[in-house]
């Protein structure tokens, strides 16, 4: 097996491993440090696929930026220990085969798509198609209306935040 | 051999990180020697003074009370975040070291570059990304204390952070738009020429926002609300002892590096030196420069030092006149002036960074706050626009 292969290998696991431990961890700081963890190891697996600039924008954002404030949201409010309920009827007996029927059907695809070969020899050919530059033309001069229409529409729902808000005061 | 030459990357990048490390924690000992002598000169004070000649084996003596305190765990606090959040704080500060070219690209063994660990076409991208999770270290240790004065301190350089970083990160894109380009070498080597070709001049708007907002991204002084000692004992980190207080320590100084570093590549030309191509006398400052020191501790040792401190002292005397002698054999010569120059700029921020602590005095928060986000980020967006306007218009 090569470098990049292993290097994979290891990133899934912890990026599933961190998704588990999102869900399963009782106190909102480590659900947030475990989502912390998804999100940089998507990062060193986007980086494996020559995606540099996605990458490090995945980290500064994400992680860098939106789970800070998730952080600090929870510190502020000292939030507690989450409280568990027993599962509800239709959680045990419609939500897991269901579950697990998508699940198999993921796998079914990727089996299919072979995501893993692509990573392990892709980490060349994906250099070119994905350099910052590239990016940069694509997203400010094919995308550009797409682009402006997104920056809007966030726009629109930071004013809505702020005014939602201010309203309850 | 055929290992050697088969993984060259690898052998070649594991030998780098070794010396990089050694070097950059004697570096962040002596760091902490030089601020206080500094600041004790500032002061009108001797500083360390009893611990070695001039107290120069001080950092030793305080790396081995730091191993040797009991290490204090607070019953109530959330033990694994709590022993997470200093390894955070030190190997994130460390790692943004891997992406700082301390020399010029074209020197190299087996094909690696020396001077530069990882060299990416985006390093700039990179150390923000890694600097951007470096507030966590703090954050959590605030919070997993589980105590009244780290929380505080944690919430207050978590905003102080998020607020700095906006502004750091606007005031160095004047930067990218006149180079074009992510990447270190790419940025240093658009500076090329002597003094005068340096961003500084274009930029110096952008330099001085940069500057202020890095003061305040690593929480000094006048920006160290986050640990001001007379409303919060001692901010985030009071409830840590020992080694793990050790740890934070090191990662303050260790961001001081990297923001200095930024600094010199981004606005004062990386390795490049400040003199024209055409003096090449310059080769032999290096050398000269270290035989002087060697000489003035050797006049120190004759004049001042009695006892053991003599002794200390000589060595000292002796690794500067042989490191000098080295420097000036020619092949060495040409390698070293590269890091020299880098090592010497960086050297003058770090002494600016202890300059500005031993004369201002603290901030108020609501101070920081409304200067960070009233003032630094609306002059940082103006000078992003005009740099962008200028550069459309040249380029027309």
């Amino acid at each position: 097996m090569s470098f990049p292969v292993i290097l994979f290998f290891i990133c899934a696991a912890m990026a599933v491993l961190g998704a588990i431990l999102l869900i399963v961890a009782r106190e909102p700081i480590h659900s947030a440090l475990s989502l912390i963890l998804v999100m940089v190891s998507l990062a060193i697996l986007y980086l494996l696929l020559g995606a540099e600039f996605i990458a490090a924008v995945q980290i500064i954002v994400y992680a860098g930026a939106i789970m800070v404030l998730f952080v600090f949201v929870i510190m502020l409010l000292n939030a507690g220990v989450e409280e568990r309920t027993s599962w509800s009827k239709m959680a045990k007996y419609a939500g897991m085969p269901l579950a697990i029927f998508l699940l198999l059907e993921i796998a079914h695809w990727v089996w299919r798509a072979s995501v893993g070969a692509k990573v392990a020899n892709g980490a060349g050919a994906a250099q070119a198609a994905f350099s910052t530059h590239d990016l940069a033309m694509a997203l400010f001069q094919q995308y550009l209306f797409p682009f402006e229409a997104t920056s809007i529409l966030i726009l629109i729902a930071i004013l809505g935040a702020l005014v939602l808000a201010k309203r309850s005061e | 051999m055929d290992f050697i030459s088969n993984h060259a990357v690898l052998v070649v990048s594991l030998i780098k990180i070794a010396v990089l490390l050694f070097v950059v924690m004697t570096a962040l000992a002596y760091l902490t020697w030089f601020e206080r002598k500094v600041v004790a000169r500032i002061q009108s004070r001797w500083g360390p003074y009893y611990v070695g000649a001039h107290g120069l084996l001080q950092p030793l003596a305080d790396g081995l009370k730091f191993l040797f305190k009991e290490d204090l765990t607070p019953p109530s606090s959330d033990r694994f975040v709590y022993i997470l959040a200093p390894f955070l704080a030190l190997s994130l500060a460390l790692t943004t070291l891997a992406l700082i070219p301390f020399g010029p690209p074209s020197i190299q063994v087996l094909g690696q570059p020396v001077f530069v660990i990882a060299n990416s076409n985006i390093g700039l991208l990179f150390l923000f990304a890694i600097t951007s999770i470096g507030v966590y270290g703090v954050a959590l240790a605030g919070w997993s204390s589980n105590s009244k004065y780290p929380l505080l301190g944690g919430l207050r350089s978590s905003a102080q952070m998020i607020s700095y970083e906006v502004s750091l990160t606007l005031s160095v894109v004047g930067v990218l738009l006149l180079a074009g380009s992510f990447s270190f070498n790419g940025i240093i080597e658009r500076q090329a020429g002597n003094i005068g070709h340096w961003n500084v001049w274009p930029q110096i708007v952008g330099f001085l926002c940069y500057i202020t907002a890095a003061i305040a991204e690593t929480n000094r002084v006048p920006f160290d609300l986050p640990e001001a000692e007379t409303e919060l004992v001692a901010g985030f980190h009071t409830e840590y002892s020992s080694f793990k207080f050790a740890m934070f320590f090191m990662a303050e100084y260790a961001n001081m590096i990297t923001v200095s570093c930024l600094a010199t590549i981004l606005f004062f030309g990386g390795w490049l030196s400040p003199l024209p191509d055409s003096w090449t006398w310059q080769l032999y400052l290096p050398g000269a420069g270290l035989i002087a020191l060697g000489l003035y501790c050797a006049y120190d040792t004759v004049k001042e030092m009695r006892g053991i401190a003599r002794l200390q002292l000589s060595v000292v005397t002796l690794m500067a006149l042989v490191a000098g002698a080295i420097c000036l054999m020619p092949p060495v010569m040409h390698v070293i002036q590269g890091p020299f120059w880098f090592v010497a700029k960086v050297g003058l921020f770090i002494f600016f960074y202890v300059w500005i602590r031993g004369t201002l005095p603290r901030f108020r928060y609501d101070q920081l706050m409304s200067f960070g986000w009233k003032l630094l980020l609306p002059v940082s967006l103006a000078n992003l626009v005009v740099t962008a306007l200028v550069i459309l218009l040249v380029k027309r």
